[in-house]
């Protein structure tokens, strides 16, 4: 067997509850359970989550640069979608 | 450079400018990238850009790691025999964020297209560097010391402006590092403070410690860049894409000023006749740095060069076995579990 | 000490040591502790070696984590240890300036550095064995002792993970790493047995409510150690001629003198100073 590389994981954490789990970096290990032991050796030594998760990196479907303005321009003029769009008369309360 | 860039033994042109590929890509990204770069936006991984740029950053960032990796030598060298239990986990707390360090700056460098396994196939033959401060021995405890002291010190001048950094893996990285860098050079002090309080034997364990790294942590920043030196190198052209923030002649301005002072405290000399306040200037004058010793470190003759490396070398081939029974059995598992999918 | 008047016409070198009751507990539970301590503080000596030598940078990691853990409960319980003795040695002082027939610790964790194989046998037993006492001193009487087993009994359920993560993967991976593993159960073989041996400080703290006797934890830990190694499809070594034995009375390997040596010598070297 020629030497194998293992595989690359990108690590997600939840800081603490109530909050989204974020990306914080990558490991490499040879399986999903390594993966998460090693996650928490590397990216939770000093208290910085309450759970983790870890996920393949090829598992990973991106969208691309080139995307970009296909994919998030088109957003740009849809401003009513936002609450400050709206005008409403200044003493009506609860909105 | 432990976070610096430079003594790179590729055969990659110094200018980016020279490649044709450059020149190519030029004409398709770069006003994009240009933009990002001038708003002082980051650059993220599947973002086009130079490959110049992308091979600098490869080149730094791997040294960069390489660095933490093997500088988990010189001070894992005395967590064995650390003279207080105190000392001991703060030690071994210490080398061991050095491997994290590493690994949180391999994975920024994998985000650029190149595998670990790679970088440190180019460490183990010599092909990248790692800071040439680890090659030198730390021969007594307060060695110890004076590495958080002098070098994580140097390190962290080093380090802050690269949170800055325009390659965004690296910055988060850097940030990451930076925060959890903070103890590294405060606990290098306490240790000095401590010897310098007491017995005789101590403080002059301290004081034989402070001569022995005051240079080679002088020459940590790296060659004279700035004024005639600035057209050699690439910190010009390092600092035109945001990778570099400051030259190395300022970090090390900075860092003489910082630490001066706070030789003072500790009670000890430095080895530099010409150190002296300038009052004109609002610095401290420091003599000339042997710059022919740093290069001969660099290429090889300081004393642990060859042990460095033969240790990095043997830890990973005595691993090979358990790296390739973990790859196996996760091959197994994956088809155990396809079977049972069939079943 | 004995006031009596013909202890005077003793030879010291004949007469059995002589203690009024009460001494006579603190002294057991002292020991009780050191054992307890000694265990922890000494194979997070061994752990400290393995830093920079792993088989990859994140094993580094998880070493280096297993061994910071066990340091931190050596602390503890010397620190607690020169607390219950009452003559005002700290950790340092019992960690660096004791000798070696003064240390209670199994062989087991003194023994050098193997390959990754034979450590990770070693910390599969020694952990196994570290979950079943610590979750039983949860309920010490003494308070310290059981807050301390509270915190180490989380320590140790990981790192006994870590150990049996590696054996099944080391002993179902390839046809090399099942040899070697097999090699490292072997070579811990003849140490293991001593974890659970009831030795008089044990004795009396099980009596006490301070402690357990380490004889009752070993179903539980050969239980878990042979569903690993059935699960990794090694076998458990067959019973070795010579087992270890003596190390909780203070008779150890040739092993511990070097390991001392090393540990010590800086803070023996520089007697009374502050590090």
């Amino acid at each position: 067997m020629t030497a194998p590389t293992w595989p690359l994981w990108e690590v997600f954490v939840r800081a603490r509850r109530g909050l989204s789990h974020v990306h914080v970096g990558s490991l490499h290990a040879p399986d999903a359970q390594m993966a998460l032991r090693n996650a928490r050796d590397l990216y939770t030594r000093r208290q910085e989550g309450v759970s983790l998760w870890v996920v393949a990196s090829d598992d990973i479907t991106a969208s691309s640069p080139e995307e970009r303005d296909s994919f998030f321009d088109p957003a740009a003029d849809k401003v009513y979608r936002h609450p400050t769009f709206y005008e409403v008369p200044e003493d009506v309360e609860y909105l | 450079m432990y976070g610096n860039d430079f003594g790179h033994s590729d055969d990659a042109p110094l200018n980016a400018a020279e490649t044709e590929d450059y020149a190519s890509v030029l004409e398709e990204h770069m006003a994009y990238f240009d933009r990002l770069v001038q708003d002082d936006q980051r650059i993220e991984p599947r973002d086009a850009m130079p490959d110049a740029y992308r091979q600098t950053l490869i080149r730094q960032i791997a040294q960069h790691a390489h660095s933490e990796i093997i500088g988990m030598q010189p001070e894992g060298n005395w967590i064995t025999r650390a003279p207080s239990l105190r000392r001991k986990a703060i030690l071994m707390a210490k080398v061991q964020d050095e491997a994290g360090h590493g690994l949180y700056l391999y994975s920024a460098a994998e985000t650029l297209g190149v595998d670990r396994s790679e970088l440190l196939d180019k460490l183990h033959s010599g092909r990248q560097k790692y800071s040439s401060i680890f090659n030198y021995p730390t021969l007594t405890w307060a060695d110890v010391g004076a590495i958080g002291w002098l070098v994580d010190g140097a390190a962290i001048m080093n380090q802050v402006p690269l949170c800055r950094c325009s390659y965004g893996p690296y910055a988060r990285a850097m940030i990451r590092v930076c925060k959890e860098e903070s103890f590294h050079q405060r606990q290098g002090f306490e240790l000095l403070w401590t010897l310098s309080q007491g017995t005789d034997a101590q403080r002059a364990m301290l004081q034989d410690a402070a001569d022995r790294w005051w240079w080679p942590a002088l020459m940590m920043f790296g060659p004279p860049d700035s004024g005639e030196k600035a057209k050699e190198g690439h910190t010009a052209q390092s600092m035109a894409w945001g990778i570099k923030r400051f030259t190395n002649d300022d970090l090390r301005q900075r860092f003489v000023d910082m630490t001066v002072p706070q030789a003072i405290k500790l009670g000890i000399t430095l080895p530099d006749p010409d150190l002296r306040w300038n009052e004109e200037r609002g610095h401290w004058d420091f003599g000339e740095i042997d710059w022919d010793e740093f290069w001969r470190v660099l290429k090889g003759d300081g004393p642990c060069n060859a042990q460095r490396i033969a240790t990095r070398v043997t830890a990973h081939e005595e691993g090979a076995w358990v790296r390739e029974a973990a790859a196996a059995y996760a091959d197994k598992q994956a088809a155990r579990s396809a079977e049972g999918a069939v079943a | 000490m004995s006031t009596s008047a013909d202890a005077t016409h003793l030879d010291a070198a004949v007469a059995a040591p002589r203690h009024t009751p009460e001494t006579d507990a603190t002294t057991l539970h002292v020991r009780y502790l050191l054992s307890l301590g000694d265990d922890a503080l000494v194979y997070a000596q061994r752990l400290g070696e393995w830093l920079t030598h792993a088989p990859q940078i994140e094993e580094d990691m998880a070493l280096g984590n297993v061994g910071l853990d066990l340091l931190g409960q050596a602390r503890s319980l010397l620190t607690r240890a020169g607390e219950v003795e009452g003559g005002g040695r700290d950790e340092d002082a019992l960690a660096m300036l004791r000798d070696e027939r003064e240390f209670r610790n199994v062989q087991l964790v003194e023994q050098p550095r193997g390959d990754f194989a034979v450590e990770m046998a070693r910390m599969l037993w020694f952990a196994s064995y570290q979950c079943e006492l610590w979750s039983q001193l949860t309920s010490s009487a003494d308070e310290t002792l059981a807050g301390i087993a509270g915190k180490a009994v989380k320590e140790a359920v990981y790192h006994r993970d870590h150990a049996t993560q590696w054996v099944l993967r080391l002993g179902d991976g390839t046809e090399v790493s099942r040899e070697r593993m097999q090699a490292g159960l072997e070579a811990v073989h003849p140490y293991v047995a001593e974890l659970g041996e009831d030795h008089e400080a044990a004795r009396w703290a099980a009596e006490q409510g301070v402690g357990v006797l380490p004889s009752s934890l070993t179903d539980a830990v050969n239980a878990h150690v042979s569903a690993v190694l059935e699960q990794a499809t090694l076998t458990m070594p067959d019973a070795p001629r010579w087992h270890a034995r003596g190390g909780r009375e203070g008779v150890h390997s040739e092993a511990m003198g070097y390991l001392l040596a090393e540990m010590q010598h800086i803070a023996r070297s520089h007697p009374g100073a502050t590090w």
